[in-house]
């Protein structure tokens, strides 16, 4: 088996033991996250497990990538003391306000700059956005298979990949050929801890930094420009009890139940 | 002055934390009510390489100084002080290896107790003498190329658990009638003895040990014949006393912010308890103490680090990390009420836990001596 060049998408989320000190702005419909510490988004850390994982039995490479602001080279540099062998970061104010869509485009085209890869691994979704898209989205633009919620995978022969992807009530199996984007959810492994051997030659480590000008892209596909979704309204959802009393006896009762639910819409 | 922490020592601090919190804060109270160590924890420690923080790269450590010790113990300790007791013991029975040990005993040693492979401890304490090191009994009779030991060490952390020990006996009278060696658990006629049952920094192993003609190959000398006082007050003076030091200040830390939540919480009187001066009083003392038993503890490992001789800061932050931790654990049971008393929460563990560090690695009236010799000196 020759060895596996894999890419590990990464991004840092507010830090979830610190959620009750995120304030939403409600001009901007965004959250205020300065001063709130940042954490490598969780699924990220077994997706680089999980990486680090092919590389220990087959040999390769393990780049991990990110889209974020400059301070996200404290994460990539984790990510190095965690195991990763080097580290790429793109920020830009161009990158600003990009959804999704935006996100996976710039991504992309970043990888496409790093050259040929094997597999590309993200965490199934993020912490805070938590749509899941961006994985599959830099599938389609690199025009490789992607596989979702994968529990396991196998490195076969020739270049296959064996995926166990799971479903509400139990998986279902898909092979693939590589190269492929391949999503993971927590069950797929347990994620090692920061290496203390690591750490000095992580924070030495030179963590390259792309702007929109180091890639070959359009500019009007990222950022916000570049954003066909935006956030219409951010608000804290309000849950409040009603209580309505029906009277009357069990038969006339229980129409009206049938009634009020109808009318409620939850029939 | 720079107060700050270098990135890479914020990257150890959050990383040590992470793991601490994980790992070792699920198994506390299990700990405390059994008095059983976690053996897997201190696997996962070894294979994260926190055993050798302090051994050179070329032997297999970290080769990280005391000022990231300091950092890594503070974490362990804020959430087990049992455990950074166990972990700061191992670097102790490693440090005279390092000081003093020949390139062979380094070669052999080193690189598999900073890998954790073997646990480690230092022994110098007996019935006859702790405090009063020049009390101890314990015998080492050269007879060809070894050395014939016999004695009982009490008190001493990891007694059970250490595969390479450094044992301090007489060799003859005075002041430089005592030497190191370096002795492994399996040798014929050395065993561990009588399990200690203590009140606090439960999960840490303490027992005796008996050594009854215990055979000791010369080359295991650590220095020379006659060493062993020298190098057994400096490992307690720079390795032992702050592992200690880090310890009551990961308890002090723990204090704080045990009260701050409870009393933020607890709701008396229409209001969170946390906006009653009272006992915001008692959430300063705690805080200041904190500061200040960081400061004295940093400070010293900073002294150390520049390669300092500094026995009475080094003292001077034991004394008061130690005196603190005890000092705002009772002012955390007091912010908790009754609640404070019941075992299942943790202000009384933090209490018991702090107890026991005030006679660890030198006594609160053995700093008070070592910090005279200084202070004598100021004017």
């Amino acid at each position: 088996m020759s060895p596996v060049k894999s890419i590990v998408c990464v991004k840092p989320v507010p830090d979830p033991r610190h959620w009750s000190e995120l304030a939403l702005d409600p001009v901007t419909k965004t959250l205020r996250r300065e001063g709130i510490p940042s954490v490598l988004n969780p699924l990220d850390k077994h997706a680089l497990e999980e990486a680090l994982r092919i590389k220990e039995r087959f040999g390769g490479i393990v780049t991990a990538i990110s889209m974020a602001p400059l301070t996200a080279t404290d994460s990539l540099r984790e990510a190095i003391a965690i195991g990763a062998d080097d580290a790429v970061l793109l920020s830009d104010r161009s990158f600003a306000g990009a959804d999704t869509l935006a996100t996976s485009y710039a991504l992309a085209a970043a990888i496409k700059k790093l050259g040929e890869f094997d597999l590309i691994l993200c965490g199934n979704q993020s912490l805070d956005g938590g749509t899941g898209q961006v994985g599959p989205e830099i599938a389609e633009f690199l025009g490789v298979p992607h596989v979702t919620y994968a529990r396991k995978i196998q490195i076969l022969e020739r270049g296959i990949v064996r995926v166990e992807r799971a479903l509400e009530y139990g998986y279902m199996v898909i092979e693939g050929r590589m190269p492929l984007v391949l999503s993971v959810v927590k069950e797929i492994n347990v994620p090692r801890y920061v290496s203390l051997m690591r750490i000095s030659e992580a924070m030495q480590a030179e963590v390259r930094v792309w702007t929109s000008r180091d890639l070959d892209i359009d500019s009007s596909r990222i950022g916000l420009s570049g954003s066909p979704t935006q956030v219409a309204d951010l608000f804290l959802p309000v849950m409040e009890r009603r209580g309505e009393m029906l009277s009357g006896a069990p038969d006339t009762a229980s129409k009206l139940l049938v009634q009020r639910l109808r009318e409620l819409g939850v029939l | 002055m720079d107060f700050a922490l270098t990135p890479e020592q914020e990257m150890l601090r959050k990383s040590v934390r992470e793991f601490a919190e994980a790992e070792i804060k699920p198994k506390v109270q299990n700990m405390d009510e059994t008095g059983k160590v976690p053996m897997d924890i201190l696997e996962k420690m070894a294979k994260l390489g926190f055993m050798g923080v302090m051994v050179p790269r070329e032997y297999g450590g970290l080769g990280m100084g005391h000022i990231a010790r300091t950092i890594m113990l503070e974490e362990i300790g804020r959430v087990s002080a049992a455990m950074a007791n166990t972990l700061q013991i191992t670097h102790l029975g490693i440090s005279p290896i390092v000081t003093d040990g020949t390139e062979e005993q380094k070669k052999k040693w080193l690189p598999l107790l900073a890998r954790g492979e073997k646990l480690s401890t230092f022994a110098v304490t007996e019935s006859t003498g702790g405090s009063d090191v020049m009390g101890i009994q314990t015998t080492a009779k050269l007879q060809g190329d070894e050395y014939v030991i016999s004695g009982r060490k009490c008190f001493i952390t990891n007694s059970h658990l250490a595969g390479v020990l450094g044992i301090v006996a007489k060799t003859g009278e005075g002041t430089k009638g005592l030497t190191a060696f370096v002795v492994q658990s399996d040798f014929p006629g050395f065993r561990p003895g009588r399990e200690e049952n203590k009140f606090g920094l439960r999960g840490c192993n303490t027992g005796e040990l008996v050594l009854e003609n215990c055979k000791v190959p010369k080359e295991n000398v650590i220095g020379k014949e006659g060493d062993g006082l020298r190098i057994a007050l400096s490992a307690i003076s720079n390795v032992g006393r702050p592992g200690i030091t880090c310890a009551a200040l990961g308890i002090v830390r723990s204090c704080l912010e045990e009260a701050v939540r409870y009393s933020k919480q607890r709701v008396l009187y229409g209001k969170p308890i946390s906006e009653l001066q009272g006992v915001q009083w008692n959430l300063t003392d705690i805080y200041m103490d904190y500061e200040a038993s960081r400061l004295l503890t940093y400070y010293s490992a900073w002294l150390r680090d520049k390669g300092e001789r500094c026995d009475a800061e080094n003292a001077m932050a034991k004394f008061w990390a130690a005196e603190a931790a005890v000092r705002c654990a009772k002012k955390t049971i007091d912010v908790f009420g009754a609640y404070g008393c019941m075992r299942e929460l943790a202000p009384q563990r933090l209490l018991r836990d702090a107890e026991l560090l005030i006679a660890g690695a030198g006594t609160s009236d053995i700093m008070r001596l070592v910090m005279a010799r200084k202070a004598l000196t100021l004017a």
